[in-house]
C-alpha cells in the first residue's frame, strides 16, 4: 500500500485529494485493526447466482428492517398492564378502561405521526420474515443443499425458524388487544393440559391466574432482549458457516463440486445484495403505506369474555391452530384421578414429532445414502425423488393443519357446514400426504424420464419434412453438449446389499437401514452415459 | 483486469496448488460410480450485454442508474415534506390515512430508487462475467488437524484434565450445581399461594346476583324472554378494584331462556333452572375461549375459537369440535324481588382441563 508521503515519480499521475484521503483512511485502519486481510480473504468471494438463493436473502433483510422499525416502537410503547381509561383521538373508545400497553400501541398508531407506518412495517416484515425463512427452508430441503456438510447449518436455520415464530407470537401479543389477549388465552389453556405441573406452569408465566398484570411485561422482555439476541448469534454463526461452507450451485456447463462459479463479493454481488436490501425494505414499506395489518382499534382492550366470530392468528401460528381444531370431540380420560387432555396432548405433541423429523431430516438421509463426500451442487428436485416426494408430504400435512385454522372462514365464505369442512380437512390431513408422496415421486420419476429421453434423442424441433417416398418425418434435433449437462449430471443411488458382519450376522439396524435405502432408492433413473450417446449415434 | 472471458475464469487457478485430499476419501455410501458419465463440457462461451458491446447503451444505463438515485433523494425530501405537510389533526380521522399513505410513498420512493439503482448498476454495468474459485474439502488438512491434536494433548499434559480425575469430576459437578440457584431464582414469577385451589372456586357463591356484562345492572326473571341470550357477570364484579379480569375469566356466564319442552334435564339437576333458565359458564372447556355465539333455534352455543359446539338443550354437552367436557352449570334461582340469583358456585372447575381437575 502505498503511503501518501511518498512522493510520486511514477508515470501514473498522482491520486486526487479524494483517493488521498481513502488511501490514509484504510492505512489508518488497518494498521489497527489487520482490515486488509479480512479485505483479501473475503473481498472477492464468489456468489453464485440463481434466483432461489435470494429467499434467504429476503429473509435476512426483512430482519433488518423488523429491527430498525422495532426500535422507533420502543420508543413510545410502555408495556404496563396498568388500567387506565383512554384519552385520545380514536373517539369509539373514549372513556374506556384498557391497559397501559393497549393504549400506547393505540397512541403510536393515531397520535405519532408516522407510527401507525412503523407499526405496520413491523407487522408486514415480521410476516414476510418468517415466510421468507419458510420458503428458504424449502429451497435447502428441495435441492438437498442441507447435505454434507451444511448439515449444522440446516439446524441453525431451524432453529431461526422456530425463533422467528416465537418473536412472532410474543410481539403479536403485546398490543394487549381483544385477538392477543384471547391468543394468550389459548397458550393458557394449553399450558394448562400439560401433565403434572401445567397449572403451575400458567401460574408462574402469567405471574397470578390468567391474565394477571405480568404477562405482557414478561413477554416484552422476551420479544425485545432476549429472543432477539439469541436470534441474532444464531444469525451470525449461519452467516459464518454460511462462508466457511461456500453456497450451492445449481450444476452447469462448466461447474463442479469442486468449484463455485458466480460475481465476486466486491463489487458486483455486494451491489446486487445490498439493492436488494433496499428493495426489500422499499417493498415493505410500500405494502405498509397502502394495506392496513392487525388494526387493533378494531378489536378494543382484552377482556376475558367478549369475543367476536371469524378470528385468524397470524399466518405462522396458523397450523398450531388448526391442529387443535382437527382433534375429534370427547378426547379427555381421567387416571387415577389425574386429568388427561389428549385433546391438546395429541396436537401438541404430533407438531413436536413434525418439527424433530424437519430438523433430524438430513442426519436421516445423510444414513440411508451413507454417503460421506462433501455435495456443493444444489440437485433439481426430480432428481431426488424420494425426497422430494417425503417434501411433498411434509408440506400437504403443513397446509391441511394451516387451512384447518381458517376452517370456519372456509364454512362461511363457501357456504360449506363447518362439521363438512372439518371432517375433510381431518381427511386430508391422514390421506393427503400420502396422496402427495405419490403423485410426487410419479412425477419426479416421469420427468427423469422424459430428461433421459431429450438427453438421448433430442427435442422435436416442429420441422416437418417430406421424405422422398412422400413420408412426412418431424425433425428431432439434438441437445448441445451445454444443454445436455444439465439434464444427465446428477447423482446415482442404489439400494444397501445387506451382507453378514465380521460375525457372519445381520444386525437389525442393518436390516432397517436396508428397507430406507430401499424406500428411498429402489424406483430410480440412471443418467444417460457417454456409450449410450455413443451407441445413439450410429 | 482482464476482460476476456478465460482470464476472468482463470482468477482462480493459482489456488489449484492447494493440496485438495487430505487422509481417505470419504464413503461415497451407496452411490453409484459409474466410468462411462458424460464428461463436463467446461463453461459455455460467454455471452455479452449490449452495455459491454455498444458504448452508448453503457451511457444510458449509468444516466439510467443515476437518474434512480436522484429519484431516491427526491422520495427521501418528499418524505419529510410529506411528516409536515400532513399532521394528523385529532378531530379528523382520515389525516391518519393521508400521513400514513404519503409519509409511506416518500420513504419507499427513497428506498426503491436506491434499491433498483445500485442492482442495475451491478447487473448491466459492473463486470459481468463469471468468475471461478476453487473449493477445498471443509477439514483441516491432515497437518492442521495434527497441530491441532497437538494442543489439546499438550493443554492435556499441562493441565491434567484426564490424569487428575477428582478435579475433573468435582469442577464438572460444581459446575453443574451452579446454574440451580437460577432456576430457584424464578419461583417468585408467581405469588406462593397453590393457583391449583384459585382453579376450582369463582366469585359466585349463593345469593349473588346475575348482572349484565359489562354494566353490572342485575337481570330480572322477567326480562329474560325464549330467545335470549344474556352476557352475565356476577354482581359487584364490575365494581372490583384488583383482579376483576381474573375474576371475570372465570366467573363470566351465559344466560339463556329455553322453552320447558325442549329442555332435557338431569334429576339431580333440577333446581339448578328457574322456568326454562339455565345458566352455562361460557369459559369453553377447550382452552378458555368465550362460548359467545348462540343459535337460538337450535340453543348450541358454539366457541369462535376452534369451534367445539355444546347442546344447551342438553346440559351443554359437547357435540362437535374438539372440546371434551359440557360447560359446567350454574345453579340459579330467584329472589324475593325477582332477580336472579345463583345457589351456589360452579360444582366443578370452570375452563380449560388441568391436571389436578379431578382430584
Amino acid at each position: 500500500m502505498s503511503t501518501i508521503t511518498e512522493p510520486s515519480v511514477s508515470t501514473a499521475p498522482a491520486p486526487s485529494r479524494g483517493m488521498r484521503f481513502t488511501g490514509w483512511a484504510a492505512n489508518y485502519i488497518d494498521e489497527r485493526t489487520s482490515a486488509s486481510t479480512a479485505v483479501k480473504t473475503l473481498g472477492r468471494k464468489i456468489f453464485p447466482d440463481h434466483w432461489s438463493f435470494m429467499l434467504g436473502e429476503v429473509a435476512l433483510y426483512s430482519f433488518v428492517v423488523i429491527l430498525l422499525s422495532g426500535t422507533f416502537l420502543t420508543f413510545f410503547f410502555d408495556p404496563s398492564m396498568t388500567e387506565v381509561e383512554y384519552e385520545g383521538s380514536y373517539l369509539p373508545l373514549n372513556g374506556i378502561p384498557m391497559s397501559v400497553a393497549y393504549h400506547s400501541s393505540l397512541d403510536i398508531s393515531f397520535e405519532i405521526r408516522g407510527g401507525l407506518l412503523m407499526r405496520q412495517v413491523h407487522h408486514w416484515a415480521a410476516l414476510l420474515f418468517v415466510a421468507a425463512i419458510g420458503l428458504h427452508m424449502l429451497r435447502v430441503f428441495f435441492t438437498g443443499a442441507f447435505r454434507k456438510p451444511r448439515e449444522l447449518n440446516w439446524i441453525i436455520g431451524f432453529l431461526l425458524f422456530v425463533l422467528a415464530m416465537a418473536l412472532g407470537f410474543t410481539g403479536y401479543s403485546l398490543p394487549d388487544d381483544l385477538l392477543s389477549g384471547n391468543g394468550l388465552r389459548i397458550i393458557d389453556g394449553m399450558i394448562k393440559a400439560i401433565p403434572l405441573a401445567g397449572g403451575w406452569i400458567s401460574y408462574l408465566l402469567f405471574g397470578d391466574e390468567f391474565p394477571g398484570l405480568d404477562i405482557i411485561p414478561r413477554l416484552y422482555v422476551l420479544h425485545i432482549l432476549f429472543l432477539p439476541a439469541i436470534l441474532v448469534a444464531l444469525i451470525g454463526a449461519h452467516m459464518v458457516l454460511l462462508i466457511v461452507n461456500k453456497h450451492t450451485q445449481f450444476a452447469a456447463p462448466g461447474r463442479t463440486n469442486d468449484n463455485v462459479v458466480g460475481a465476486p463479493i466486491m463489487p458486483a454481488f455486494a451491489a446486487k445484495a445490498g439493492g436488494f436490501f433496499f428493495l426489500v425494505f422499499g417493498v415493505i414499506v410500500l405494502i405498509a403505506s397502502l394495506f392496513t395489518i392487525n388494526p387493533i382499534w378494531n378489536y378494543g382492550p382484552y377482556d376475558p369474555s367478549p369475543v367476536s366470530a371469524g378470528t385468524q392468528p397470524d399466518w405462522y401460528i396458523g397450523f398450531a391452530d388448526g391442529a387443535l381444531r382437527l382433534i375429534p370431540p370427547h378426547l379427555e380420560s381421567v387416571i387415577f384421578g389425574y386429568t388427561w387432555s389428549w385433546n391438546i396432548l395429541i396436537p401438541l405433541v404430533g407438531l413436536l414429532v413434525f418439527l424433530a423429523v424437519v430438523a433430524a431430516y438430513p442426519f436421516l438421509e445423510a444414513w440411508v445414502t451413507g454417503d460421506r463426500r462433501e455435495h456443493h451442487i444444489a440437485e433439481r428436485p426430480r432428481n431426488a425423488p424420494t425426497r422430494t416426494a417425503i417434501g411433498a408430504a411434509g408440506v400437504t400435512f403443513y397446509a391441511a393443519l394451516w387451512a384447518a385454522a381458517s376452517s370456519d372462514l372456509i364454512a362461511t365464505h363457501f357456504r360449506l357446514t363447518i362439521e363438512g369442512v372439518i371432517l375433510s380437512l381431518q381427511l386430508i390431513t391422514v390421506v393427503g400426504p400420502f396422496i402427495a408422496y405419490f403423485v410426487t415421486k410419479r412425477v419426479c420419476l416421469a420427468l427423469m424420464r422424459k430428461d433421459r429421453e431429450i438427453a438421448l434423442h433430442g427435442f422435436e424441433s416442429g420441422r416437418i419434412v417430406r421424405l422422398p417416398g412422400g413420408e412426412y418425418i418431424e425433425v428431432h434435433e439434438q441437445l448441445d453438449d451445454y444443454e445436455r449437462w444439465k439434464l444427465v449430471s446428477f447423482e446415482e443411488y442404489q439400494p444397501l446389499l445387506i451382507r453378514p458382519d465380521a460375525n457372519g450376522r445381520i444386525t437389525a439396524r442393518q436390516r432397517v437401514r436396508a428397507g430406507l435405502s430401499r424406500w428411498f432408492f429402489e424406483d430410480r433413473i440412471a443418467p444417460v452415459t457417454q456409450n449410450e450417446i455413443e451407441s445413439q449415434k450410429h | 483486469m482482464a476482460d476476456s472471458p478465460d482470464g476472468a475464469r482463470q482468477s482462480g487457478d493459482n489456488e489449484k496448488a492447494v493440496e485438495r485430499h487430505d487422509g481417505p476419501a470419504p464413503s461415497p455410501g451407496v452411490s453409484v460410480a459409474r466410468v462411462d458419465r458424460l464428461p463436463n463440457p467446461g463453461f459455455p462461451p460467454e455471452r455479452l450485454r449490449v452495455t459491454d458491446t455498444d458504448p452508448a447503451k453503457e451511457k444510458q444505463a449509468e444516466r439510467t442508474v443515476s437518474g434512480l438515485f436522484l429519484l431516491s433523494v427526491v422520495g427521501s425530501v418528499f418524505a419529510v415534506v410529506a411528516y409536515i405537510a400532513f399532521p394528523i389533526d385529532a378531530t379528523d380521522p382520515s389525516t391518519i390515512r393521508l400521513n400514513n399513505l404519503f409519509l409511506g410513498l416518500g420513504i419507499t420512493l427513497g428506498l426503491l430508487g436506491i434499491g433498483i439503482g445500485a442492482v442495475h448498476w451491478s447487473k448491466a454495468l459492473m463486470h459481468g462475467h463469471e468468475q471461478v474459485e476453487q473449493r477445498h474439502p471443509t477439514r483441516g488438512s491432515d497437518e492442521t488437524r495434527a497441530k491441532a491434536l497437538e494442543v489439546f494433548s499438550e493443554s492435556n499434559k499441562e493441565s491434567g484434565f484426564t490424569r487428575r480425575k477428582l478435579v475433573r469430576n468435582t469442577l464438572v459437578g460444581a459446575l453443574v450445581a451452579t446454574p440451580i440457584p437460577a432456576v430457584v431464582l424464578f419461583r417468585d414469577l408467581a405469588p406462593a399461594e397453590d393457583p391449583i385451589a384459585l382453579l376450582r372456586h369463582t366469585m359466585w357463591e349463593a345469593g349473588t346476583r346475575l348482572a349484565r356484562d359489562p354494566s353490572g345492572t342485575p337481570i330480572l326473571a322477567s326480562e329474560v324472554t325464549i330467545g335470549s341470550v344474556f352476557h352475565v357477570i356476577p354482581d359487584g364484579l364490575a365494581q372490583l378494584e384488583y383482579h376483576r379480569l381474573e375474576e371475570k375469566a372465570k366467573a363470566a356466564v351465559l344466560l339463556m331462556r329455553l322453552p320447558l319442552e325442549r329442555l332435557n334435564e338431569a334429576e339431580n339437576r333440577r333446581d339448578w333452572s328457574y322456568d326454562g333458565i339455565v345458566a352455562y359458564s361460557k369459559i369453553c372447556t377447550h382452552v378458555g375461549w368465550p362460548v359467545a355465539l348462540y343459535e337460538q333455534q337450535t340453543h348450541h352455543l358454539l366457541c369462535p375459537c376452534h369451534q367445539s359446539s355444546f347442546d344447551v338443550a342438553n346440559h351443554a354437552e359437547v357435540i362437535f369440535g374438539p372440546a371434551a367436557r359440557p360447560l359446567p352449570q350454574l345453579p340459579i334461582s330467584v329472589d324475593d324481588e325477582g332477580y336472579l340469583i345463583a345457589t351456589s358456585d360452579f360444582n366443578e372447575p370452570v375452563g380449560p382441563s388441568f391436571w389436578e381437575r379431578e382430584l
